[in-house]
Order: structure tokens, then sequence, then C-alpha cells
């Protein structure tokens, strides 16, 4: 067991629903699949979402921490118009610019964030928006390996991800 | 059909098409594997979110209200950094573009490192 | 060939020519590709752009049965590029 300090049994409610935000996401994807929000389905979904994190709860027991529920919708949302933004940016920068003058670059990114959830969720961030794909990670996982389309300076990458996305993701996860 | 959905499902298609075009036109353009990346994982991911969009938007325009098409876009919008992720790892891999610097804080990347470590 | 007559008509058969040529620049890139990432990063971007063409083939029939095509599709094509890249990068997909 990774964690030891909870050495305590787990109450009943938390053995019960040992994943609550998985069983949340299990009944609104089963909402969605199901393509009708009736009572029906509703029950069928919520019966689902219990059973399935209550018998894969052995599999994966390290249930994360200090997850903040609201401040990630925030995030997403964030997420999204960047996306959005990005792939304008992106489709310009294709289209018009010659092969010759697109500075692109490596850049790399030391890591405050030290939780791999975190990390996963920077790195898809990072793919998904402006000029940059996010390539490798070192070999202990404490810096990230980005490449920008075409950047004005490594600098200039690296301190709009860490401000604008690892600081709200360090709120987030720890 | 009322028309303004239909204006709507009209422009969102268009939207998706110029970007669907754009990605693959980026695939065959730009000159070093790493800079191909960035023109489908991105423009053609959010090409055929727009297109996704527009058959929910013609299902709400002709009565049939399904929303199940959102599970594709969520499903592209969580995988396509991962694909992304792993190319561009065999790029690195097999030495296609140029090195990366070192790291700041660790001694190597992953896929540079030691052949017999646990790196994967 | 009958040509479209409305607004809608005519955006879905200029998406549906575009996605078409965007699937032919692929396919392109898959052939010449100098390298193994480039023919992944080819068939991944076939892949999406196949499911915006099932997608759009649903909207011009107006039938919900595509959609189960679509999503398999979507599960499809991630876990082959994965698989492909991981056979190049460890030489085994199952270790």
């Amino acid at each position: 067991m990774a964690t030891s300090d909870d050495t305590d049994r787990p109450s009943l409610l938390r053995r019960l629903f040992p994943h609550p935000l998985l069983t949340i996401l299990l009944v609104i994807v089963w909402l969605v699949i199901a393509n009708s929000f009736t009572l029906n389905s509703l029950v069928l979904g919520t019966i689902l979402g219990i059973l399935i994190p209550f018998f894969t709860y052995p599999y994966w027991p390290n249930v994360p921490t200090g997850f903040r529920a609201g401040k990630m919708i925030a995030y997403i949302g964030l997420v999204i118009w960047d996306i959005i933004v990005a792939n304008i940016a992106v489709a310009w920068i294709v289209m018009t610019k010659r092969n010759a003058d697109m500075r692109s670059t490596w850049v790399t990114i030391p890591l405050d964030l030290r939780k791999p959830e975190a990390i996963t969720v920077l790195a898809g961030t990072i793919t998904l928006t402006p000029g940059t794909v996010s390539a490798d990670l070192s070999d202990e996982g404490h810096s990230l390996l980005v490449h920008a389309l075409d950047a004005e300076s490594p600098e200039a990458v690296r301190y709009e991800i860490k401000e604008r996305y690892e600081r709200r993701l360090k709120e987030i996860f720890e | 059909m009322s028309t303004v959905l239909e204006i709507l499902t009209a422009v969102t298609l268009i939207i998706g098409a110029i970007f669907t075009l754009v990605g693959s036109y980026g695939l065959l353009k730009l000159d070093d594997p790493m800079k191909r990346l960035h023109a489908p994982t991105k423009a053609g991911t959010l090409g055929v979110g727009a297109l996704i969009t527009a058959s929910i938007l013609h299902s709400f325009a002709t009565g049939g209200n399904s929303v199940h098409e959102v599970l594709i876009v969520a499903f592209l919008f969580v995988t396509a950094p991962i694909s992304a992720h792993f190319i561009s790892k065999v790029n690195i891999h097999r030495k296609r573009c140029e090195t990366p610097p070192p790291p700041p804080e660790d001694t190597s990347w992953a896929t540079l490192g030691p052949s017999d470590g646990p790196a994967s | 060939m009958i040509l479209p007559t409305g607004l809608f008509e005519w955006s879905l058969l200029i998406a549906i020519l575009s996605v078409s040529v965007s699937q032919v620049m692929a396919m392109v890139r898959l052939v010449i590709g100098p390298g193994n990432g480039d023919r992944i990063l080819a068939l991944d971007t076939m892949v999406i752009n196949a499911i915006g063409l099932i997608v759009l083939l649903g909207i011009a029939q107006g039938s919900e049965v595509y959609f189960e095509a679509a999503l398999i599709f979507a599960m499809l094509g991630f876990v082959s590029t994965v698989a492909y890249a991981r056979f190049i990068l460890r030489g085994d997909i199952i270790e």
C-alpha cells in the first residue's frame, strides 16, 4: 500500500463509494450513451456507477485526495477557450508562413507539480493549446520536454505555461 | 427545420471542413517530423469536433435531440495528446529530429535514457 | 449528379469534399513519409478524418446508426496508434 498514514479502516461510506467522482462520471456517461434523460436510464446508470467502482476498487486502491472539482470545471472552460484560439493561430501559421520562417524550438520546463495525475493533465493541456506539443518527460519525472511550432523565445513559452496552466493545476491537485 | 439552426449547422460544417483541411494540409506541407505533429493533432481534432457539433445541431433541428456524439468529441480530445506524445517519443527515439537539450533537473529524458533502465 | 438546393445541402457537400481531400493528402503523407513517426501520424490523421466522414454520412442520411461506428473507429484508432508507437519504441507491445 502506498499510503501509510491511513492505517485505520476506512468508514462504511468510503468503502461503499470508493471513488465518488468516478461514480458521478459513470452516471453522466451512461445517460449520454443511453441518449435519453429518463428515470429508467438514471436508475440503471446509478446502479452501474455504484457497482463498477465497488468491484474495481482492489485494482486501484489509491484514491486521489485533495482534488478540487469546482476549480477543475473552471480550468476546463479556460482550456476549451484556449483550444479554439490556439487552433485559429496554428491554422494561420500553417497556411501563411513558409517552412523556413518558422522558429520551431525545443523548450524544457522544470516542473513544480509532483502528482502523476497533475503532470498528465498538464501535458495534455500543453499538447492541445497554442503551438506546443509535449514530447517527453525526464527519467525522474521532474521536467517536461515541449516542442514549440513558432516561438519568440523558449523563455516566453516556458513563462506562459508555468503562469497560465501549471499554477492553476497546482491549486487544483495539491 | 428552423432557419437559425440550419444556418448554424451550415456554419459549423464549413468551420469543421476548413480545420480538417488545414490539419491535413499542414501534415503534407511542413518539413520536419516534429513540426508535422502540430497540424493534425490540433487542427484535425478541432475540425472533427466541429463536424460532430454540426451533427448534434442537425439532430436538434430535425427533432432527434441526440447528444451522444459528445462522447466521441470527449474521447478524441482526451486521446489526441496521448497519441501525439507517443509519436513524438518515436521521433526522438529514431533520431528523426534534432536532439533535445538536456533537462534542467534530472539526468536525461525518458526516451533517450539508458536502454536497460525502467524508462518507458 | 444532382446539385444540392439549399444552404445546408451545399455546406454538407463542401464538407464531404474537403474531408475527402484531406484524406487523400494524409494518404500521400502515408506513402512518402520518410520516417516511421510520419507514417503513424498519417494513419492517426486518416482515422480522425474517417470519423469525420462517417459523421457526415450520418448527417446526410439522417440516420443514427453511424454513431456506434464512429465511436468504435475512435477507440480502435487510438489503440492502434499507441500499439504502433509502442512497437517501435520497445520492439514489443505487451511486455
